[in-house]
């Protein structure tokens, strides 16, 4: 068994609209992977479905041997402690300083602070904003703001990092940027990376493993650098 | 065992940082926090009068009562073991609060002191006209008429008199002021509730992606919900500073200046202390009550999303 597994998986909607569709994949520890295709296409569905933000109607998605959607509501927080998310639009608490939001993430578990400072100041020298651990989100740029979001997703060393387009709210420099970080991570802690986008440059650049997803099905499914965005979609 | 240990260790870590996370809140979301501040102020400033003008109210009323009283004039020929078996048996009466036996010659003295025209009229009379009396207070007021029939039947009574009619319409009258103050109490603490709870929840409801957050970053639900509890219990306790300090200090300006009474020697007023600090209690109690329960509403709303 792979460490992800979608086994015939589908998903309606209550409005009835199908995001995804008798979709089964595979993917091992330590891949990196692009999930690529139009907006509507089923790829957000995809990506939350791996962090249980929406349970499927049919079929199993499985995260490390945990059926993600048998989870009870009250023991999904339990399982989100295992995975890194880094959102769009950061999801930043916007009362507290950068280190206070990565420390969130292991306060909330009850750690203690001898443990949690190290951790934090380790995480945000990976994401190289150890100089703005006092700031605000506010008195971030947006590429700092999604640093600060991936070393949160990144200070209790999950073992998959799902991003769910991490440079849509960014210019292509600052994507650049964050795009070596967290292939960075992949590479140096050995993180399962999956990574929802619609950045052909960014996928065609990576050449990584790529899922295309259209109308709610898998449409293609390439290996390492053998994706072309000129087939694509 | 050594699980459950750690399992408790880290469960008081959340607990105190959520009362740190509580403050830090406060802090920095300033407005916010005023906001409900000022609305718990102001709304437990008209619970406070409204709960000191209905414990005065109630305690004039008692204390009118207190006053209404039964007279029994004893038989002319009554003898002084009479008038003994009389008031023992007066006493005997399970509706009988106190007994006060007045003979004819205190009356006497009494009524002269009272009026001149009385003491010439007394004074020109050889024989004291008057009748031994026994005064009788009961313990209800409610009660007082049927005591009155009572009291008739017993021997070597002359006369029976209390304020008939008017003692009964009073009587009511003080029974519906209780009920309407005590309604209006009701109805404005409701009120607050109420108004308190729309604030926090507002507050809170511009907050509510913070609690998404949490959610996704993989905080519990108790974890989510205790700064914001507690957060509740502070500007509750903040809110009610200004009520208290207007209470004590208003309410003590009040009493001194109006001398202990409203109107008439009649209406006295609750003796400021400890009545003050049992109403500052409260409000503290209730503002802290309340701002919690809004939090704990309001987060549980959200954290269903």
């Amino acid at each position: 068994m792979k460490f992800i597994e979608f086994k015939d998986v589908t998903k309606t909607y209550s409005n009835g609209i199908t995001a995804c569709a008798d979709m089964s994949v595979g993917i091992d520890k330590g891949e990196f992977v692009f999930v690529i295709g139009l907006t509507a296409s089923g790829k957000s569905t995809f990506i939350k479905m791996l962090y249980r933000e929406e349970k499927p109607t049919k079929g199993i998605v499985a995260v490390g041997g945990v059926n993600v959607g048998k989870l009870r509501n009250r023991k999904v927080y339990k399982f989100r402690r295992k995975i890194g998310i880094v959102f769009q639009d950061f999801k930043l608490l916007p009362n507290l300083t950068a280190y206070e939001n990565v420390a969130f993430a292991l306060e909330c578990v009850g750690m203690k602070n001898s443990e949690i400072r190290p951790k934090v100041l380790k995480a945000l020298e990976i994401v190289g904003l150890k100089d703005k651990v006092r700031s605000f989100p506010k008195e971030l740029s947006g590429g700092e703001q999604q640093r600060v979001c991936i070393a949160r997703a990144i200070v209790n060393e999950p073992k998959l990092l799902v991003c769910d387009e991490p440079t849509g709210n960014l210019d292509p420099k600052t994507s650049k940027e964050v795009m070596d970080v967290i292939s960075q991570i992949n590479k140096d802690l050995g993180t399962t990376v999956i990574m929802a986008t619609h950045d052909k440059d960014i996928v065609n650049r990576m050449k990584k493993r790529v899922l295309v997803i259209s109308n709610g099905m898998l449409v293609g499914d390439y290996e390492k650098g053998s994706y072309k965005a000129s087939e694509s979609v | 065992m050594r699980k459950e240990v750690i399992k408790q260790v880290k469960a008081f870590r959340i607990f105190f940082r959520s009362i740190r996370d509580a403050f830090k809140s406060v802090v920095r979301n300033f407005s916010l926090s005023m906001a409900s501040i000022l609305s718990v102020t102001i709304t437990l400033i008209i619970v406070s009068v409204s709960i000191i003008i209905a414990f005065n109210v109630n305690h004039a009323t008692k204390d009118i009562e207190s006053e209404l009283n039964i007279v029994v004039y004893a038989k002319r020929e009554a003898t002084e073991d009479d008038i003994k078996n009389l008031i023992s048996e007066i006493d005997s009466n399970k509706l009988v609060r106190e007994t006060e036996y007045i003979s004819k010659e205190v009356q006497k003295t009494n009524m002269s002191q009272y009026d001149d025209t009385f003491k010439t009229i007394l004074n020109f009379l050889d024989e004291n006209p008057l009748l031994d009396s026994v005064i009788v207070y009961v313990k209800d007021v409610k009660d007082m008429s049927k005591v009155a029939e009572e009291l008739r039947e017993i021997p070597n009574v002359e006369t029976v008199k209390y304020g008939e009619g008017t003692v009964d319409e009073v009587v009511d009258a003080f029974d519906i002021i209780e009920k309407v103050t005590i309604g209006i109490v009701i109805a404005l603490i409701l009120v607050t509730i109420f108004l308190i709870n729309n604030t926090i929840k507002l507050t809170i409801y511009s907050r509510r992606s913070e609690i998404e957050i949490m959610r996704l970053v993989g905080a519990s639900n108790t974890a989510i919900k205790l700064p914001f509890v507690f957060e509740g219990l502070i500007i509750g306790l903040i809110g009610a500073i200004i009520p208290i300090c207007i209470t004590i200090y208003g309410y003590v300006i009040m009493y001194n200046t109006m001398k202990g009474h409203l109107f008439s020697e009649m209406l006295k007023l609750i003796k400021p202390f400890n009545f003050v600090f049992q109403v500052s209690g409260a409000l503290l109690l209730f503002g802290a009550l309340v701002g919690m329960y809004g939090s704990l509403r309001a987060v549980r709303k959200y954290l269903k999303i």
